[in-house]
């Protein structure tokens, strides 16, 4: 049975790092389905990368002993299995298209609660955050709208509650 | 591992890059180390040739380097330790860097590069070391800054031996060489982000005891981890299997952490293993792993391995607990520490020991023993290579002398493992995990550098030796009195056994055509050449061999027909083992599926 884990990786900030963690999951054979990275400390030095990745119990559990085992690693933690968290994601969407769609374009962004950040006569960009079946649904309504271009950041969680990495 | 030397107090002094790197080799303990020079680590070779404490040893390439260091990390236990230069010195190493990376030995590898403003220009002799060795090592290091340099050689250090060691590359740009720069001591503080855990969980040692104690059908498979514990290790194995009266089979990699010749060791398991050990394994009830990983030569079938036991898997990567094989009890730390507290409990414990059962099991073990599935006959002139094996084994033994043994890789690997026996941890360095053909020669050479005064031989197969034949003359420079045991059959062995009981015989490219005459090689790199075509002729060119002071290539020219038996087939399970040739029809029936698996 696969599934799809959401897993937070805390590591030093150095040249390489991201470089060996995409490097485990190529060399491995594993998914990556969204990758992010970012320093989170405020002296720069640890970053944080969220993995979504998909597989089997076995491979999941192969895939955070390998991430624990790297030298710059300083914590592995699969979200999805350490109990309820949270997940977003930021999306920038360009629709290009003028009357009636441009319209309910506009409408459909309302109900999803994207935000207009760019406006011209014959376009919209739309800033939406939310997880990635929310925006996966609001890519698909802009389709017949004149969806032109898509940019997701990837997935970014953290677990409910008092809990922290 | 060895501990380091005496702390070198920090300086506020500048030193030229280089000196550095020395100064901090020096403090973490190195005597040797394997290196070949070049344009980017002309600073470093300048900084030896001005001091006495490191020793360097000059091979002939840089991938026997890393062999040659290979061969003397796993007969000492310390780190071994290599330096070659930027660009070819640095791709010619990565095979050493797999090789040491699957058989999880402690290396440092120093690599040389061109200067910081260059890197990414194509320059000279540059390559992206550190982005060809991130998957062939455990970790690696480009020193971009001088004040690094001497933290990054002892992190490197801690790294290769810590945890499940490994290969690590400091990739050195030649401006930090030169550069002065400071230095600072390793540090006394735990390592910020890489603490690997050494210490078992008593619970889990608890349960693993009464599982054994309960069990019916108990064995004991030991592997590298065992020897990589350090000698401590195999000594608490040995006490261990004693204690419980287990059988105890060894992995290749693991030959000599529990003694040959005792009574309850079973032979090596996997492809080609005993019957005994691997219908052992087969039939179990508890398996206890120690500190090995249910390889693929080990398990066979994966769905057919050892059905009906619940398994102990001891290991101090936790990644390899539930990579091939799922097991019941876990256990995580150092295997020294896991067999003394699995000793202590065992004593603690009053949970009866299942002895009826047990005595019956080792009833079933010695019909399965009966079968002699070792075997062979010698008769006539022509030298079966078991037999050349076994009587260097024997003559060894007669003699008396500390006798360390590589190997390349092929048949003559596989017979070496079956046939000379091994009753101390560290006297055995083979290519395992990777099978690298050219490994036994370089590495037999690190073991004679360690050990000087003992008896080193690489038994090789005539393919193998070729791969890295040019140190002949790094023995001759060094007078490294190495003997290269050829089992010369005139083919790539494995792969005609192979084509012969999977591809219907049809030999393509693996006999060995247009061979040297390795006695006149052996003479014209200042060595002895010996020869033997003939049954008569073995005892006294292995006797000359040994006995002649300088290095010797003894080319022993064998039964070219000869396959390794037992064997289970590619795909097949540990009970679906082929003995031997009446048998080998068998073969015949393996699917394609089993034919896509090495």
């Amino acid at each position: 049975m696969e599934r799809t884990a959401t897993i937070a990786v805390l590591v030093e900030n150095e040249a390489g790092v991201l470089a060996r963690v995409i490097g485990l999951f190529s060399g491995r054979g594993y998914n990556i389905e969204s990758l992010t990275v970012a320093p989170v400390d405020e002296t720069r030095s640890i970053s944080r990368i969220t993995v979504v990745t998909t597989g089997t119990e076995m491979i999941i559990e192969q895939i955070k002993a390998q991430l624990d085992r790297l030298v710059p690693v300083h914590k592995v933690s699969d979200l999805t299995l350490d109990g309820a968290h949270l997940q977003r994601e930021l999306a920038l969407i360009k629709v290009v298209g003028q009357g009636e769609a441009r319209v309910e374009a506009l409408r459909l962004a309302d109900a999803f609660r994207a935000r207009v950040v760019d406006a011209t006569t014959e376009s919209f960009v739309f800033e939406m955050t939310g997880n990635a079946e929310k925006i996966d649904a609001f890519c698909g309504l802009m389709k017949p709208l004149g969806l032109a271009e898509v940019c997701r950041t990837g997935a970014v969680a953290i677990a409910r509650g008092t809990r922290a990495l | 591992m060895s501990a380091t030397a005496t702390p070198l107090p920090a300086t506020t002094e500048m030193r030229p890059g280089a000196e550095v790197v020395l100064r901090a080799l020096t403090e973490q303990g190195v005597e040797v180390i394997f290196g070949y020079p070049g344009g980017a680590v002309l600073p470093l070779y300048d900084a030896l040739f001005q001091q006495n404490s490191i020793r360097h040893i000059l091979v002939r390439h840089e991938q026997a380097a890393v062999h040659a260091a290979e061969g003397y990390a796993r007969s000492t236990g310390k780190v071994g330790v290599v330096l070659v230069t930027s660009g070819p010195g640095a791709t010619n190493a990565v095979t050493g860097l797999v090789d040491a990376l699957m058989d999880s030995i402690p290396i440092i590898c120093l690599t040389g590069q061109v200067p910081t403003h260059l890197i990414g220009n194509d320059a000279f002799q540059e390559a992206d070391t550190t982005g060809i060795t991130r998957p062939a090592t455990k970790h690696n290091y480009l020193v971009k800054r001088s004040e690094d340099l001497a933290g990054v050689v002892h992190d490197a250090f801690y790294v290769a031996r810590s945890g499940r060691p490994g290969p690590v590359v400091i990739d050195l740009p030649k401006d930090i060489l030169i550069k002065p720069a400071p230095y600072t001591p390793a540090p006394t503080v735990p390592h910020r982000s890489y603490r690997p855990v050494t210490q078992p969980d008593q619970a889990r040692i608890l349960e693993a005891v009464r599982l054994l104690k309960r069990s019916a059908r108990p064995v004991v498979y030991s592997g590298g981890g065992v020897i990589n514990s350090g000698p401590e290790a195999s000594r608490l194995l040995t006490e261990f299997v004693r204690m419980t009266g287990f059988p105890c089979t060894n992995t290749l990699m693991g030959l000599g952490a529990f003694p040959s010749s005792d009574p309850q060791f079973i032979g090596m398991l996997g492809m080609h293993g005993t019957y005994e050990a691997n219908l052992v394994m087969h039939g179990c009830d508890v398996m206890l792993n120690m500190g090995a990983r249910f390889d693929d030569r080990i398990t066979g079938r994966l769905d057919a391995f050892s059905q009906g036991s619940r398994k102990i898997h001891c290991d101090i990567d936790p990644s390899s607990i539930n990579k091939n094989v799922k097991v019941d009890v876990p256990i995580v730390g150092d295997a020294g520490n896991i067999l003394a507290a699995m000793i202590e409990c065992w004593k603690q414990d009053d949970t009866p020991v299942n002895k009826e059962a047990q005595t019956a099991w080792w009833r079933q073990i010695d019909q399965w023993r009966k079968q002699d599935c070792l075997a062979y006959v010698q008769q006539g002139k022509i030298i079966k290579p078991q037999h050349a094996v076994k009587r260097l084994f024997e003559i060894t033994q007669e003699l008396g002398r500390e006798t360390f043994i590589s190997t390349e890789v092929g048949q003559h690997q596989m017979w070496a493992a079956q046939y000379f026996g091994f009753d101390k941890p560290n006297r055995w360095m083979t290519s395992g995990g990777l099978g690298t053909m050219g490994y036994g020669l370089p590495a037999a050479m690190g073991v004679q550098i360690a050990h000087p005064d003992a008896l080193c031989i690489d038994i090789a197969g005539e393919a193998s030796i070729l791969m890295n034949i040019q140190e002949m003359g790094t023995l001759a420079q060094y007078r490294l009195p190495v003997k290269v045991f050829i089992l010369n059959n005139e083919y790539m062995g494995m792969v005609r056994q192979w084509q012969e009981l999977l591809h219907g015989s049809r030999y393509s490219e693996s006999y060995s055509a247009a061979l040297p005459d390795f006695v006149k090689l052996a003479e014209s790199f200042h060595a002895k050449g010996l020869r033997a075509t003939e049954a008569d002729q073995l005892d006294d060119v292995i006797r000359e061999m040994i006995a002649y002071p300088g290095p010797v290539i003894a080319d022993i020219c064998v039964d070219q027909k000869e396959n390794v038996f037992p064997m289970i087939p590619s795909g097949a399970a540990h009970n679906e083992m082929i003995l031997g040739v009446g048998q080998q029809g068998g073969v015949a029936g393996v699917t394609d599926e089993g034919k896509v698996l090495v």
